[in-house]
């Protein structure tokens, strides 16, 4: 599986969508199921995932499906 | 006992903190919330929709001083929901934001039917599922209580709390509460403590102070709070449900590390909000424990017969008995007009025994109810929920991780949605698992012990 089929993977499990859904529109608490708690989720799996553990800037700055790529290039995930 | 009325000593003092950083005095709180509570008649109820912003917290404090009785309700709360609240309770006022986002009073009725005297403030029960179940305060209860709480915690005027949750949920109003008596000073935001916006407002203002429910500290584990640097706290509390004490000994020696005091609490709604914290300097080798009764509180045991338990170590029903003891439920308008149901004592459905030194811990719970995210959530009224929608299901588990068996055929994946959306929790809560039949009695009782949980 690819890195980015892996992020969306996780996307689509964490917070119960379609590859369709996930577009630059997708942003925290956009969607009930990304609110504090979905985060946190999503946080854990990606870490899981990737095997990196994010600094507290990352995840509070991870605020969009977008912009969690960006972040995970600076964990050398490349998409 | 309206502490509210002698505010005026601390006017020059900052009340409150808006989330743009903005500072607002004890005159203007007080100036602003009696101006807003003049438009009201004295003993009329008001529907709150509340908001963790100044005006917001002017308005509630200008009611509860003008004798106005506020029922808090949180501003995510659907307005079909509100629909319901207002048919069930008939309030003559509903105090919420504007259009130009504004907090107005609006009339909605003339005067309707009499109040108890004393009762001063409504709390909803769980705060997510829309239940009309709703507990009566008197300003005995809130004020003895807020008082017993600035009294164990030490909380001065110099403190400066940074809110983490909703003003409408009991914990939240408590912190509050204990600070506005003290004089002390309250940062409002609505943000999360996830995102950015509330670690540069936590920047800016330097907190002295915050509380917690167990997912706030489950989200500082995964923030990495060891690691970050946060010289302006003091104390951090932590209640709305139980700490594991595996986390509860990590929080320990962090805040240990840092010079914070990490203060673990219990309490419930029904006894306005605090009955037992455990003093922080006692908590190591007690990390299980809820601590001893508040200032003015009691705690005792009571076996299946209602019969006192003296000895130490015997698990009994834990009851309470103090001056914040709510009156009792309400349901709906004519149910305001009740007296004190309670009479001071509460027994509080959850399970404890008490340690030879006199620590209590909880070691159970009576009632069908799990904690998720800080809320109470009734299972049997997320039954019935799922019922009204056609969805037989029997609902089980722990605390955050409910499970809710359905039979076999019932799409699982439509039905956690639904949950999250029936309970406005998020869906991660939710295990939706396939079984034959939901096993029942012959009376047609859910048998919930043939249930995993």
């Amino acid at each position: 599986m690819s890195n980015l089929e892996k992020y969306n993977k996780i996307f689509m499990d964490c917070f119960s969508l379609t590859e369709a859904d996930l577009n630059s529109d997708l942003k925290y608490q956009s969607i009930p199921a990304w609110d504090s708690v979905g985060h946190v989720g999503m946080i854990a799996e990606l870490e899981d995932a990737f095997d990196i553990m994010f600094e507290t800037e990352d995840i509070i700055d991870f605020n969009s499906y977008e912009k969690g790529k960006e972040l995970l290039a600076k964990y050398d995930i490349e998409f | 006992m309206n502490r509210f009325s002698s505010l005026e000593r601390f006017a020059d003092r900052t009340a409150l903190i808006a989330s743009d950083g903005q500072q607002y005095s004890y005159k203007w709180l007080l100036e602003y919330g009696d101006a807003v509570a003049q438009q009201a008649a004295s003993r009329s109820l008001v529907f709150l929709i509340g908001s963790n912003t100044p005006q917001c917290i002017a308005g509630y404090v200008g009611f509860v001083r003008r004798g106005v009785v506020p029922v808090l309700i949180n501003h995510t709360v659907s307005q079909e929901m509100i629909d319901q609240l207002v048919d069930a309770y008939q309030p003559e006022y509903i105090f919420r934001p504007g259009e130009n986002g504004e907090y107005e009073l609006s009339q909605l009725a003339t005067r309707n039917s009499q109040l108890y005297p004393e009762l001063g403030l409504i709390l909803t029960t769980s705060g997510s599922t829309g239940s009309p179940k709703f507990v009566r305060l008197t300003y005995k209860n809130l004020f003895s209580n807020a008082q017993s709480i600035a009294e164990y915690l030490e909380i001065s005027s110099d403190d400066r709390a940074i809110t983490t949750l909703p003003m409408t949920y009991s914990y939240g109003l408590s912190i509050i509460n204990s600070h506005l008596i003290s004089g002390a000073c309250i940062i409002l935001t609505d943000a999360p403590i996830i995102g950015k916006d509330f670690w540069t407002l936590f920047k800016e203002q330097n907190p002295t102070t915050f509380g917690g429910v167990p997912f706030i500290y489950d989200m500082l584990k995964k923030l990495r709070f060891a690691r970050m640097n946060c010289p302006s706290l003091k104390y951090i509390t932590q209640a709305g449900g139980h700490l594991s004490a595996e986390l509860v000994k990590e929080y320990e020696d962090i805040c240990k590390q840092k010079g914070i005091k990490f203060i673990v609490m219990y309490g419930q709604t029904e006894a306005t909000a605090r009955m037992a914290y455990m003093p922080w300097d006692k908590l190591e080798g007690r990390e299980n424990s809820i601590g001893i009764a508040i200032p003015g509180g009691e705690f005792f045991l009571i076996d299946d017969e209602g019969s006192v338990i003296n000895q130490p170590d015997v698990p009994g029903e834990l009851c309470y008995r103090g001056p914040n003891v709510s009156l009792g439920y309400a349901t709906c308008r004519a149910e305001l007009a009740n007296g004190d149901d309670n009479g001071g004592v509460l027994h509080t459905g959850d399970v404890a025994k008490r340690d030879a030194e006199g620590f209590y811990y909880i070691v159970g719970r009576k009632k069908r109810f799990l904690k998720i995210y800080g809320n109470r959530v009734n299972l049997d009224e997320v039954q019935t929920l799922l019922l009204k929608r056609g969805i037989e299901a029997a609902c089980v588990g722990k605390d955050d991780a409910m499970k809710v068996y359905v039979v076999t055929g019932t799409d699982c994946n439509s039905v956690r949605l639904l949950l999250a959306e029936l309970t406005h929790l998020n869906q991660s809560a939710f295990t939706v698992l396939t079984i034959d039949a939901i096993p029942r009695n012959d009376a047609g009782k859910i048998l919930y012990s043939k249930l995993e949980n």
